[in-house]
């Protein structure tokens, strides 16, 4: 069937229906549907042990909530309301298809009202997240069934053909029925493995979203918001969980700056030439407390420490006041934890602050030879090379890197040669290092 | 579900001293056995090496061309397999890990059950 923008329907239709202010009641109506269709499209996937018809039956009846609601107001139990819905599209459906008589049996089956203790969101994470299905079917399908986006969606998002988008996910269900992938949390023995692969999945998205790794747009703001709420629905359902803790917490400091990170030119600015005024306090206070409550689990990871290296960039007053020792010290603990060149990189960014530039120019060149192909390894290197005085190697080093990078924005930002942000190599990293 | 367990030959059949192999070969013998007695294990092979193997080209009406040899071109042959009898991949793919060769490749496929 055809693929309805749900979420940009549902902004128009309460922009519609409210005269001027819309904004209380579009967020109310979007956030409905996110957390309502997403569960329903959980329990229906279990129920029925078919992604296809959960997923149609839900867009059915959310484009009938989207008829009804905004004239007739919210029922007061919309999941409930959408199930019905739901499961009277099924029995329509199914008395009109006779080749899905056997399935006639089990939406009749279906309960008349969810059971809100029951949250089948987290199985379908896990299955959608299954380390058989490679990076990009699991991103692609954790939008789409989780998230609900539609799959035009997903193809802008990531600057793909739709055809693309869509065989993938296609080809991703298929395999989850045929190779019997199940759909069920893991058991205590696979829960942290499985789970270090959903916030894998959920940081690759972020990431994206954070820093596009191609095109012309350095930014895509809804997949990072897509991101932060799919770890903040890995944090209300894995509660004693001290890494998703972790990445929300990540997430929500790099959004903290999110409005400094671009000039009016849609440039990236350097963490060391942002305006510290436009940082949302609040936001930074409230992801410190998230460290904290990680921190209180008693196990630590390296998105904790990758929280904490973030937190205390937020925490200092000016660039000049960075505690680069304290990040020095978190860098080194992060590599015990996740020995890779890139954190190596990093670290080394961290040693020329504490230490001099040769100091770090001496640790990153025993990372050359697994970081060539990188092009914030020659960017970085670029920056030392030139604090050293040694302009001639500075400025190969800095067209190295930028005949490296894919991102337009990020190429002028090499080419302005202000290539020493810090933060942006991290999360830069990161994407690399994830895809 | 019947998974089939397709195993690559580790270079270790080949490099490997000759006592150490029969000791690898005794640990792989002692887990299929164990798995077999569980019933997860319902059938498979270890295979000859791949030096033994004869290859057919079907071409339609064609007489068949006859190749010396295994018809993957790849540096891995194949050196065994197992089909197993699980409840899901995921059952399947905790038993895959567990094979105890030094170096080989497992391959983890559902079978058609007709």
């Amino acid at each position: 069937m055809l693929a309805p923008s749900l979420r940009r329907a549902a902004r128009w239709r309460s922009d519609l229906s409210s005269s001027g202010s819309a904004t209380s009641s579009e967020v109310s109506l979007e956030r409905v549907f996110r957390e309502e269709a997403g569960r329903l499209t959980a329990s229906l996937v279990r129920l029925l042990g078919d992604f296809d018809l959960a997923e149609d039956l839900v867009s059915e009846a959310l484009l009938e909530a989207l008829e009804h609601w905004p004239k007739d107001g919210m029922p007061e139990r919309p999941g409930a309301w959408l199930l019905t819905t739901a499961r009277r599209k099924g029995l329509d459906r199914l008395r009109r298809d006779a080749k899905q008589r056997e399935k006639l049996a089990l939406i009749g089956a279906l309960p008349e009202r969810p059971r809100r203790e029951a949250d089948d969101r987290l199985r379908l994470i896990f299955t959608c997240c299954h380390p058989a299905l490679n990076r990009a079917a699991q991103v692609a399908l954790t939008l789409r069934a989780v998230v609900g986006l539609t799959t035009p969606e997903i193809a802008r998002a990531y600057l793909l053909p739709e055809p693309t988008l869509a065989k993938r996910i296609v080809r991703a269900k298929r395999k989850i029925v045929d190779a019997g992938i199940p759909y069920r949390v893991p058991g205590p023995d696979d829960l942290r493995p499985r789970l270090d692969e959903v916030l894998t999945v959920l940081y690759v998205v972020f990431s994206e979203g954070h820093l596009a790794t191609g095109g012309d747009a350095p930014i895509r703001h809804d997949l990072a918001r897509d991101a932060e709420w799919l770890a903040e629905l890995v944090v209300r359902l894995l509660p004693d969980e001290p890494e998703p803790l972790g990445l929300l917490a990540l997430i929500r400091l790099h959004l903290a700056r999110w409005s400094a990170r671009l000039d009016g030119q849609g440039r990236l600015v350097l963490l060391e030439h942002q305006d510290r005024s436009l940082w949302d306090r609040r936001a930074i206070a409230e992801a410190v407390r998230l460290i904290h409550r990680a921190a209180a689990l008693h196990r630590l990871g390296p998105y904790q420490v990758q929280a904490a290296i973030a937190a205390v960039h937020c925490e200092a007053p000016t660039w000049e006041e960075t505690d680069w020792r304290e990040i020095f010290g978190l860098y080194t603990m992060l590599l015990a934890l996740d020995p890779s060149p890139v954190v190596r990189l990093n670290r080394a960014i961290a040693r020329s602050h504490v230490e001099g530039p040769g100091k770090a120019l001496a640790e990153i060149d025993e990372v050359r030879d697994r970081l060539d192909h990188y092009h914030l390894f020659h960017a970085t290197r670029a920056v030392l090379l030139r604090d050293l005085g040694r302009e001639a190697e500075a400025v190969t080093a800095g067209r190295r890197a930028s005949a490296l990078t894919t991102n337009s924005a990020e190429q002028a930002l090499i080419e302005r040669r202000l290539a020493g942000d810090v933060d942006s190599l991290a999360n830069a990293g990161k994407v690399v290092d994830g895809a | 579900m019947k998974y089939m367990l397709l195993l690559t030959r580790g270079e270790w059949e080949d490099t490997a001293p000759e006592d150490e192999r029969q000791h690898i070969y005794a640990e792989i013998g002692e887990w299929w056995g164990k798995l077999a007695a569980k019933g997860k294990i319902v059938g498979g092979h270890q295979l000859q090496p791949p030096h033994t193997a004869t290859t057919l080209v079907l071409n339609g009406r064609r007489e068949p061309t006859v190749i010396d040899g295994p018809f993957m071109e790849a540096k891995e042959s194949i050196g065994g397999y197992g089909i197993l009898e699980v409840a899901d991949l995921d059952e399947a793919l905790a038993i895959a890990r567990t094979f105890p060769s030094p170096s080989s490749k497992v391959e983890v496929r559902p079978v058609i059950e007709r």
